[in-house]
């Protein structure tokens, strides 16, 4: 559950304040499937970074499952990242010297997951995710559709509650997108929360809830849930 | 996150970019291996001199004739004038302390030693008996001077060994006459071959009994009387003892230096240690390089891996893990570099000892132990800086690559 009231979040640009966010008022019922839509500039990228934690408001306050998330320190917000969100990028953002397999582990490994049961959710990972016989292949030896399935078999090893995806098809072609999309709304039946950052609007036509945004505001909402 | 994988994960990123791994690795160990070879040049160098000074005896005092005021060498030692000479009777009297075990007075001179027609201008020293055991010396052949009185000069003497074999070659030696000066002496002995000890060549020394050198040189004084004290412990009581009998004996006067190896030692034994220490500082200077190198290229990395720092902020690390994983990949290059140069530093200093046999090269474990504390010290110390500044990045602007 995302809570976010009256979130405003400016940036200094030289000596100018620009306001990338002028007062969001959103809530996100857990297992939703949301698109942010939206003109480059229109802050749909910041606010998914502050809602990923990456980012803290200027003002207002964002409560995540009834917690205040925005007073946490960097470890503390560190462990929400790491427990109960998963990001999804445009440019995949894998490691490029780390294997398949050992891009999906770093989450575990950065949490201190056993090896032996990392071991398995991995193997698990790359079954689901048709990765089997990738799973020993650098990132410059897959192709743009086999690494955002890494990158989304990675963003859900740690079975989060949230998932966040920053344009993930932007850097594909047609029918790989279609694939990998698919791949993301099954993850909705499995009651994961997904909120997808576009700016396409057939892309985002998807989504049972669509919210559109200008200049830092949301201008309207379509097929709203609870 | 366990110990292990970050250890692996730090292992992954130097392996990631093996050339500047290698380069940094090549640097700390070659700041490490000067440190082990310069310091065991050095720790070489100390031990020589001591292994020089205990082959002249243990427990020595030496009284000398002048007086000078510090314990190392001063200009009464090297000229030994003096007003007044430390005669027999003075040495003798020495044995009256408790702390004394034996004395061997000694004289030193320089005379024509010949053989039928073989002549060699040689060092003649005048001493007695217990010469012998107080300087450590071996005898070869026959018997060394007899005890006795020692105001009575026989006419025997004992040939250092190169100086029998220059005037008797393979011959038999022992009880042949020869001429030393304008007095004949019957060789009794021969001394074993002991090379050169403290800028004596025994080898070439012939020696006499003390009263017999005095005829032959025409002095009562004496060069130095040795002393060897009943023990360690005993040693200080035998200097006061001796000065107190010298002061006696010389109405009052202090016209004696009594110095003990100890003291000589010590006095070397400090300057050599301070220079070990101050060329192994010379030689970390290097490591302090090779720890800016390491900032440098930590540096270079951080900027290089902003998106993967990045990426790791988002995944759920904190700054800490990431500035731990920093640490984590300067302290293995430091610690693989430092194994590297302590191989490299032992194989230079076992190529430097196969070369100077005489120099017991062995760096001295506080060196060994000290490069490789400085090397794993610079080596975090110098990444501190970096590691916080990737700790410290933005992650948004960190995926963004900014």
């Amino acid at each position: 559950m995302i809570q976010l009231e009256k979130i405003a979040r400016s940036f200094t640009v030289g000596d100018q304040q620009v306001a990338a966010l002028r007062g969001i008022d959103l809530r996100i019922a857990a297992g939703d499937y949301v698109s942010i839509m939206g003109p480059s500039g229109s802050g749909k990228s910041t606010l998914l970074n502050l809602i990923g934690l990456l980012d803290r408001p200027s003002s207002g306050t964002y409560r995540l499952d009834g917690g205040d998330v925005t007073a946490l320190d960097d470890v503390q917000q560190a462990r929400v990242r790491s427990e109960k969100i998963g990001f999804v990028f445009q440019s995949f953002h894998l490691v490029p010297r780390l294997t398949a397999a050992m891009n999906i582990e770093l989450p575990m490994m950065l949490a201190g997951v056993p090896p032996e049961e990392r071991k398995e959710r991995v193997a698990k990972l790359v079954e689901n995710y048709g990765l089997k016989d990738r799973a020993d292949h650098r990132p410059d030896q897959l192709s743009g559709g086999q690494r955002q399935r890494v990158a989304i078999a990675r963003a859900t090893s740690m079975n989060p509650a949230v998932l966040l995806a920053d344009e993930p098809t932007g850097n594909l072609d047609q029918a790989t997108g279609k694939e990998v999309m698919a791949l993301l709304e099954n993850l909705v039946e499995q009651k994961v929360t997904l909120i997808l950052v576009t700016h396409d609007p057939l892309l985002g036509g998807r989504a049972a809830r669509q919210i559109n945004m200008v200049d830092g505001q949301i201008v309207s909402e379509t097929g709203r849930s609870g | 996150m366990r110990a292990v994988d970050v250890a692996r994960f730090a292992t992954g990123s130097l392996r990631g970019s093996p050339a500047r791994t290698l380069l940094m690795m090549l640097a700390m160990s070659i700041g490490v291996a000067a440190v082990v070879v310069l310091t065991a040049l050095g720790e070489g160098a100390r031990r020589y001199v001591v292994d020089q000074f205990s082959s002249l005896g243990t427990n020595l005092v030496i009284v000398l004739p002048g007086r000078t005021e510090t314990a190392g060498i001063g200009p009464g030692l090297m000229s030994g004038q003096t007003p007044r000479d430390i005669t027999l009777d003075d040495a003798e009297a020495l044995l009256r302390s408790s702390a004394i075990k034996q004395i061997a007075p000694l004289t030193v001179g320089s005379a024509t030693l010949s053989r039928d027609a073989l002549n060699r201008e040689v060092v003649v020293i005048g001493s007695t008996a217990n010469l012998l055991e107080v300087r450590h010396m071996s005898i070869g052949l026959g018997k060394f001077l007899p005890p006795g009185d020692i105001h009575e000069g026989a006419s025997v003497c004992v040939l250092g060994n190169q100086m029998k074999r220059e005037l008797f070659g393979n011959e038999q030696a022992v009880g042949q006459w020869v001429r030393l000066g304008d007095r004949r002496f019957r060789v009794i002995g021969v001394l074993a071959s002991q090379g050169e000890s403290m800028g004596m060549r025994t080898d070439e020394l012939v020696i006499v009994p003390v009263a017999s050198s005095h005829q032959l040189f025409n002095t009562t004084g004496l060069f130095r009387v040795l002393i060897e004290a009943k023990s360690r412990d005993t040693i200080e009581q035998a200097v006061r003892d001796a000065e107190q009998i010298m002061l006696q004996r010389h109405s009052g006067e202090k016209d004696v230096t009594v110095i003990t190896q100890d003291a000589v030692l010590a006095t070397f034994d400090r300057i050599l240690t301070a220079l070990t220490m101050a060329v192994g500082g010379i030689a970390a200077i290097s490591l302090a390089v090779a720890g800016v190198l390491i900032m440098n290229v930590m540096l270079i990395a951080v900027a290089q891996r902003v998106k993967e720092i990045g990426l790791l902020k988002a995944l759920g690390a904190p700054g800490r893990r990431i500035r731990n994983l920093f640490f984590a990949e300067a302290a293995l290059l430091s610690g693989i570099g430092s194994v590297a140069g302590l191989v490299l530093g032992y194989a230079g200093s076992f190529i430097i000892g196969q070369v100077y046999p005489s120099l017991p090269v062995s760096p001295p474990w506080w060196a060994v132990l000290a490069a490789c504390a400085t090397a794993l010290g610079t080596g975090i110390l110098f990444s501190v800086w970096p590691a916080r500044r990737a700790a410290r990045l933005d992650p948004v602007a960190a995926l963004a690559g900014r």
